[in-house]
């Protein structure tokens, strides 16, 4: 009862890396609360899952294991955590703010009458006290997030409904193995009396599975372009310059919304977060939307026309110049000065 | 389903206060993007079917009866506008809970929405208003393939890849952006429709007005207040809204001295030589 619960998200029998980086936070939020964390795992021929859990600090794992869970679909699945959630009434559910989370924990917490906060960037545990009723609180889950197209940071709380519910994307959290595992213990799901024939009524008739192109989560050089670039055109300079130093080619809402680059590039809050060890912004602002995505990265140098470009407020070089005049230039001594 | 936001995309400088705060009055409302991908998927559906008529709902005031209009323009045939000060303070599940009362009364065989809207970007609504409703979902649909008596099939779009789902009808839709663009204003449809007014736009208008929109009934937006849908008054705005927010913070950056460079060619030569020296590249 009260516990922690992260919903385990696998793909191809892979469990998501979000899902082991949930585990690290929630264990962290079990601690400081003196909880359990349960992880809760739905799908086919997923058993085998639970050692793994067990490394990134479950307790518990609870499995639902029949092959209508697999491929992935709304209705079993939301039937099943809401059925589990009122079983055993955790006080924080977390989920991964993936295709998958996004599309079925809005439908949990409609079903529970409980908040939901997307896209968290930060999750503590806090006190409240409520403005008009005066009521105090004493460990709530903060649910922080950018909020206003990231000109606003959000704290939001949620006093009375329970669990408190997040999303959190891919990345904003690091995890981390336990020295020693905890224990992990499965326990079995009574699904059946939770699912009814009519969850099952959506048919995937079709299903196709591409592989990952575009890794910029794993490259320790990115080369990113903002609005500024202005054009798809001007994009192929800053892939030219990533090809160059053996990086990636990222990007910012801005530029991936004006048609210039492909989503998987997206960088921010709504994008991929990343911490490489250099990240060159090319002809990006700076909002929160995209720093909340890099700002781990160990050295930033922009390129920005505008020297007042919020971006420069953390950048370690601001270059004043267009991504036109300087990346041809940067290209050019680095070739000359490598080897 | 749509909504009117600010246009949260386009934050200039003078979109922000001296204090740094956001003006929003500054930021000009828009038409949601992915709900006018929704709007043409709707269309689409309409014009595959042959006697669907397309309506829009939607919640916000008075002034968001401009995208019922807009979209009347490129090709739906009216609209819903859900008004009142009992809604304001809702966050998604309030939302939810409004549109799903709404839509009770006007009982949709399909209902289709942006996945998310710009101002929040939550994707939540969609899929709250499904369970709601109780109708089954599906989110990040890019494609309609075929639409029949009972049932839709929908490509959607998944972290990598894509699926074909086959869904019973009553069901909710949410469209991605990367779905059909919608189709622009139809000329004659902007003729025809751009004296469209919400009932409380129409009380407000001259007696000419009123009577040239009487005798048209095909240009009047129906507009319910909270009471016109029934709703439990609390699930309604601040109070049935379960989060709360604490505190906002405008954004400070933690400034650090950044090195100011030029585009000179001696600069940019020193930083490559830098960074290659302290591995960073190379």
């Amino acid at each position: 009862m009260n516990n922690v619960f992260v919903y385990i998200e696998i793909e191809e029998r892979e469990i998501a890396d979000v899902s082991l980086e949930l585990l690290t936070k929630g264990r962290e939020l079990a601690n400081t609360l003196g909880v359990k964390l349960e992880a809760v795992v739905i799908g086919k021929d997923v058993k085998g899952v639970a050692p793994e859990l067990a490394k990134y600090g479950a307790d518990t794992v609870w499995v639902a294991d029949n092959e209508i869970f697999a491929p992935f679909r709304t209705l079993p699945h939301t039937a099943v955590m809401v059925g589990l959630i009122e079983q055993e009434k955790p006080q924080i559910a977390l989920f991964g703010a993936t295709p998958v989370g996004r599309d079925f924990a809005p439908r949990v917490s409609s079903a529970l009458h409980s908040g939901l906060t997307a896209d968290c960037t930060e999750l503590v545990i806090g006190e409240h006290k409520d403005a008009k009723t005066g009521k105090e609180y004493d460990s709530l889950l903060y649910q922080i997030r950018p909020a206003f197209g990231g000109n606003i940071i959000a704290t939001i709380v949620n006093p009375e409904c329970r669990p408190q519910m997040a999303t959190v994307r891919e990345g904003v959290m690091r995890k981390e193995e336990l020295a020693t595992p905890a224990a992990g213990e499965v326990r079995e799901i009574n699904w059946q009396p939770m699912v009814k024939d009519t969850d099952l009524a959506v048919r995937i008739v079709e299903r196709h599975i591409e592989e990952r192109k575009i890794n910029i989560k794993g490259a320790s050089v990115i080369v990113a372009g903002g609005y500024g670039v202005g054009s798809k055109e001007g994009f192929k300079l800053v892939h030219e310059l990533a090809n160059v130093l053996g990086g990636e080619v990222g990007a910012s809402r801005a530029a991936v919304d004006a048609g210039f680059t492909e989503h998987e590039r997206q960088i921010g809050q709504t994008g991929v977060t990343v911490r490489p060890k250099l990240y060159i912004a090319c002809g990006i602002s700076g909002q929160i939307q995209h720093t909340a995505g890099m700002d781990g990265s160990a050295m930033i140098v922009s390129i920005n026309t505008d020297p007042e470009a919020p971006i420069n407020k953390i950048a370690d070089y601001a270059i004043t110049g267009s991504v036109e005049e300087v990346i041809p230039k940067m290209i050019k001594y680095y070739k000359q000065n490598s080897k | 389903m749509a909504k009117q936001v600010p246009d949260t995309r386009n934050v200039g400088k003078d979109a922000m206060t001296p204090e740094g705060t956001v003006n929003r009055a500054a930021l000009p409302a828009i038409f949601n993007p992915e709900d006018l991908n929704a709007l043409e998927m709707a269309l689409e559906m309409k014009d595959r079917l042959g006697e669907a008529t397309v309506h829009v709902l939607t919640m916000g005031p008075q002034r968001a009866a401009d995208i019922i209009r807009e979209a009347m323009f490129r090709g739906a045939d009216g609209g819903y506008l859900l008004s009142g000060r009992e809604f304001a303070g809702s966050d998604t599940l309030a939302t939810s809970y409004a549109l799903s009362c709404a839509l009770r009364k006007i009982n949709p065989d399909i209902i289709v929405a942006g996945r998310q809207a710009i101002d929040g970007d939550t994707a939540q609504v969609g899929p709250q208003v499904a369970q709601k409703l109780d109708m089954p979902q599906v989110t990040y649909a890019e494609e309609l393939v075929d639409i029949k008596e009972g049932e839709v099939t929908i490509k959607r779009r998944l972290e990598r890849g894509s699926e074909v789902v086959v869904a019973p009808l009553p069901a909710v839709i949410t469209v991605n952006s990367s779905a059909k663009e919608c189709r622009p204003r139809n000329a004659k449809r902007v003729m025809k429709f751009k004296y469209a007014l919400a009932t409380s736009e129409l009380q407000a208008a001259d007696a000419k007005a009123q009577e040239f929109i009487e005798a048209r009934p095909y240009l009047h937006i129906v507009e319910y207040a909270a009471a016109d849908v029934n709703p439990d008054a609390e699930q309604l705005g601040l109070a049935g809204s379960p989060t709360k927010v604490k505190k906002i913070e405008n954004v400070v950056f933690q400034a650090k001295e950044a090195k100011r460079l030029t585009a000179e060619d001696k600069d940019i030569e020193a930083l490559m030589q830098e960074l290659i020296a302290s591995h960073t590249i190379g």
